[in-house]
């Protein structure tokens, strides 16, 4: 036996050890991008404190310092670094809030699709039979649809049940629910595939020869060998539901135009591209551009660092 | 002349924990017609010796010292085009798989012809009689129409044969034989090592021969060179180093061989491997947890007794019953095995056996029969809760020590989870106690408990497995294949642990094996399979002196003969 290191290594020493880790501080990409994500994520969450003036409070925004261009144009004014919006909002002060409803969109759908994917498929998986057939054909089912026109649907069919007034109030947990609902299936299937293999290894018998009941099986000894994969598609999924929530709100059905999201706000701004005011959609599409392909790029990273064959 | 010369050979393997040395100042020769082994464990560098001969070294892996020498012409520092010349041409290679060395879209005819042309440049009809000639060589039946079917329309070992068909169609001077009967059947491997050396000895080619396999190195070398962490300890002539072997770790390495004569008391202290940890005998099993509450309720007549058992498989999955076809795994099995008996059960991949041990554990339902435990039809329990009383009594050791233990968990709740589950301990301390005291007994020591499983190696790890299987302080267990993912030498080790606890806590075993030695050594009465079907039952000494059924008169003349080997400091037992 090997010398015993000193043995009760904190979780975070053991992360610092890792190959994981090793192979992040490798990368240039991986590094950038991850300093880029949080980031913004950081901006998004302090926007409040760090934005140079509130665009939502109505006493402070001004109708005359509408369509004003960026600062370090002649006609620019410096209290607006990337220029004001027709309702004389700061674009850079409506950026750093849209970011801030763009990705509390994208995160909570991407975790509400991980919770359905991960149980449908850890329950798909381990049972087989015909539960399994039928959560798959469901599966398959979905995935016949583009995302999108499911998001649409769910969003439509909302609009169409609830009070205008209502639905104004509770849009954006209606487009979570649509976006996530939309993205499960990813999940369901990958997971699925890993509890197939993990159930058939030795440590999963070990514990059905000691009695241990299947939820539990499943909840101790499956759902953390499966969760590598899953990690690797939230990451990805994350910058799909990012563009997705971006997409419905260009299209005038997310959320609504009083709290806008980086989406909303490259609508607003394409109405007033062809008149030469190009600050109010460059801007915000520029910053989900960026915000997209670093989440996309660190999840290119992660793929390849977790898998075992690439090594 | 030395037809193949390895000299003062250093391949090293950096990596971000520092260097690994993985061949260590190795020289080696061939000569024409001759045979060398090369044998050593897991990690000791044979294999890396064969690729750096034949130019396939691994990056990052790479020679830091000496040369190789192919008729006096130094060929490691030719450039990757001339080596590539050499391979195939003037070096063969054979892999361990076959399943894998042939190119599954091409028709043997093409694969052969191919390379026949590439090296030789005879023409596309020459090169076709020589494919022919060659398959006929290696004993593939009506050689004319085999060599137009593809890679997947033969056996396995057809298609090793195919391979060395492969490997001689250039003529090469030298073969290096990778493992090459380790993914066949003993059946097979007898007739494939037989057919290599007569074509060696023919063609006066040199061969070198990568193995871990005493009986194969018994069976065809003419040379041996054991190799120990990247150095050879030891070479010579097969018969002295196999039958008088001076070094302390090819001694050890003989004695570790479970021999298919003779049953060993134990095996000799094998200390040369990774150092065991000294099991503990501060353990007072009278009074210790371990040992109480052994007194479980006697039983008349057997302990386990299975009767026609039945296990079938669906093949083809349907959505509706009437569309599935199936297959019967286990068809009409029935033996006893009494309190205190250890009985084994062999057979080859395929047979059922390790399908009977999940029956017995209820990990598979069976189609039909019962499985009596203790006077109580396992198959009629339908609760649960009524299933783990006897769960406890009933613990399994599986065969592969990777995949045996969860990676994401440390040891102590990995051998803690039994017993918090049947609530066999009052407090959370007392449960770290009995895990620590467990690890102690199975010679691993307490400090491996708060580590994680990845942290150990193979035979460790398979320690751990037992102390998770005795922390339901079972009466019965059930070995599957315990040993045959392990190096011999931890083998031994395990083999011995098994045994002493088996007589300490006057465990009844359920021990299944493909490798008749290891059953001979562990084993009171033995259980021969073949597709499903058990052929005959009797005391291990009668199975091997006398047996009655004809496939196993075959099992045993397959096992290799192993009596050449040394039996320095072996306790026979009976003797």
């Amino acid at each position: 036996m090997e010398q015993v290191t000193p043995a009760t290594k904190t979780r975070l020493q053991r992360f610092f050890g890792s190959d994981v880790w090793y192979s992040f501080m490798r990368s240039p990409v991986a590094i950038i991008s991850a300093i880029v994500t949080i980031g913004m994520i950081l901006a998004a969450i302090f926007a409040p404190w760090i934005a140079p003036n509130n665009p939502f409070d109505l006493a402070s925004i001004s109708i005359m310092d509408g369509n004003l261009p960026p600062a370090w144009e002649s006609a620019g004014d410096s209290r607006f670094l990337l220029g004001t919006d027709d309702q004389g909002r700061g674009v850079l002060s409506t950026i750093l809030y849209g970011a801030r409803i763009s990705l509390i969109v994208g995160f909570f759908s991407v975790i509400f699709s991980m919770v359905v994917g991960i149980a449908l498929g850890l329950i798909s998986g381990y049972a087989g039979g015909r539960t399994d057939a039928l959560i798959m054909r469901i599966a398959d089912i979905q995935l016949s649809f583009p995302a999108i026109l499911i998001a649409l649907l769910v969003d439509g069919v909302a609009r169409g049940v609830l009070p205008s007034e209502l639905h104004t109030d509770i849009s954006i947990y209606v487009l979570i629910f649509a976006i996530g609902i939309s993205g499960w299936v990813q999940y369901a299937r990958t997971v699925r595939g890993s509890t197939l293999v993990e159930k058939n290894k030795e440590y999963v018998q070990a514990a059905r020869v000691i009695g241990i009941r299947p939820l539990t099986i499943l909840r101790r000894h499956i759902l953390p060998n499966v969760m590598g994969p899953v990690m690797v598609i939230a990451t990805i999924h994350l910058a799909i539901a990012i563009i997705t929530e971006a997409t419905l709100s260009f299209l005038g059905v997310g959320v609504p135009p009083t709290t806008p999201s980086l989406g909303t706000l490259i609508r607003i701004g394409n109405e007033y591209l062809f008149s030469g005011d190009w600050w109010i959609t460059i801007f915000p599409g520029i910053t989900l551009v960026v915000l997209v392909l670093a989440v996309n790029l660190l999840g290119d990273w992660m793929r390849d660092a977790l898998n075992p064959k690439l090594r | 002349m030395d037809l193949l010369n390895i000299n003062n050979l250093r391949i090293e393997f950096p990596s971000r924990h520092g260097t690994v040395v993985a061949v260590d100042d190795v020289s080696l020769s061939v000569q024409p017609g001759e045979v060398l082994g090369v044998v050593g464990e897991s990690g000791a560098g044979k294999s890396t010796i064969g690729n750096a001969v034949i130019g396939l070294l691994e990056p990052p892996g790479e020679m830091t010292a000496g040369h190789v020498l192919l008729k006096s012409e130094q060929i490691d520092t030719l450039n990757p085009e001339a080596k590539r010349k050499i391979r195939g041409r003037r070096i063969g290679m054979i892999f361990q798989d076959p399943l894998t060395s042939l190119d599954p879209l091409q028709t043997i005819e093409q694969q052969l012809v191919e390379t026949i042309d590439l090296h030789l440049k005879l023409g596309e009809k020459k090169s076709q009689e020589r494919a022919v000639d060659l398959l006929r060589q290696v004993g593939i039946p009506d050689p004319e129409n085999r060599i137009k079917n593809y890679p997947h329309q033969f056996s396995g070992g057809m298609r090793q044969r195919v391979v060395i068909a492969l490997a001689l169609c250039a003529e090469p001077e030298v073969i290096i034989a990778d493992e090459p009967t380790t993914a066949l059947d003993v059946s097979i491997q007898a007739q494939i090592l037989e057919l290599m050396r007569r074509l060696c000895k023919d063609k006066q080619v040199g061969m070198i021969i990568i193995t871990h396999d005493m009986g194969v190195i018994a069976d065809i070398t003419d040379r041996v060179a054991v190799m120990y962490r990247g150095k050879v300890v030891e070479e010579g002539t097969t018969a002295k180093i196999l039958g008088d072997p001076d070094h302390p770790y090819t001694q050890s390495l003989i004695s570790a061989v479970p021999r298919p004569d003779i049953r060993l008391r134990r095996f000799p202290m094998v200390n040369y491997i990774e150092a065991e940890g000294e099991r503990s005998r501060n353990i007072d099993l009278s009074t210790h947890w371990l040992g109480r509450h052994r007194d479980f309720e006697a039983v008349d007549g057997p302990l386990l007794s299975l009767k026609d058992l039945v296990m079938t498989f669906v093949t083809k999955p349907a959505f509706f019953k009437r569309n599935r076809s199936t297959f019967n795994a286990v068809d009409g099995v029935s033996f006893d095995i009494n309190e205190g008996e250890v009985f084994g059960l062999v057979g080859e991949s395929g047979s059922g056996k390790s399908t009977v041990a999940r029956m017995v554990c209820s990990l598979y339902k069976p189609a039909a029969g019962e499985v009596n435990f203790s006077g109580t039809d396992l198959t009629k329990i339908r609760s649960e809760n009524e299933r783990d009383f006897f769960r406890r009594q009933m613990q399994m050791i599986f065969q592969d020590p990777f995949s045996s233990l969860n990676g994401r968990m440390r040891v102590m709740d990995i051998i803690a989870e039994p017993i918090r589950f049947h609530q066999l301990a009052s407090s959370n301390q007392e449960v770290e106690q009995i895990v620590n005291d467990l690890l102690d007994h199975v010679g691993l020591g307490a400090q491996a408990s708060v580590r994680f499983p990845h942290e150990f190696s193979g035979g460790q790890r398979q320690r751990i497995s037992i102390a998770r299987a005795l922390a339901t302080r079972p009466r019965f267990l059930i070995c599957d294949e315990p040993t045959s993912a392990l190096d011999v030498s931890i083998q031994a080790q395990i083999l011995n642990l098994l045994k002493d606890l088996q007589e300490e806590l006057g465990l009844t075993m359920l021990f299944i094996s493909h490798d008749l030695p290891v059953i001979r050594q562990m084993c009171d009465r033995v259980g021969v399979m073949k597709q499903g079907k058990l052929l005959e039952v009797s005391a291990t000494e009668d199975l091997f002196e006398k047996p009655t059924a004809a496939y196993t008169r075959e099992l045993l003349d397959l096992m290799p003969r192993l009596d050449k080997l040394s039996h320095e400091g072996l306790e026979v037992e009976g003797a």
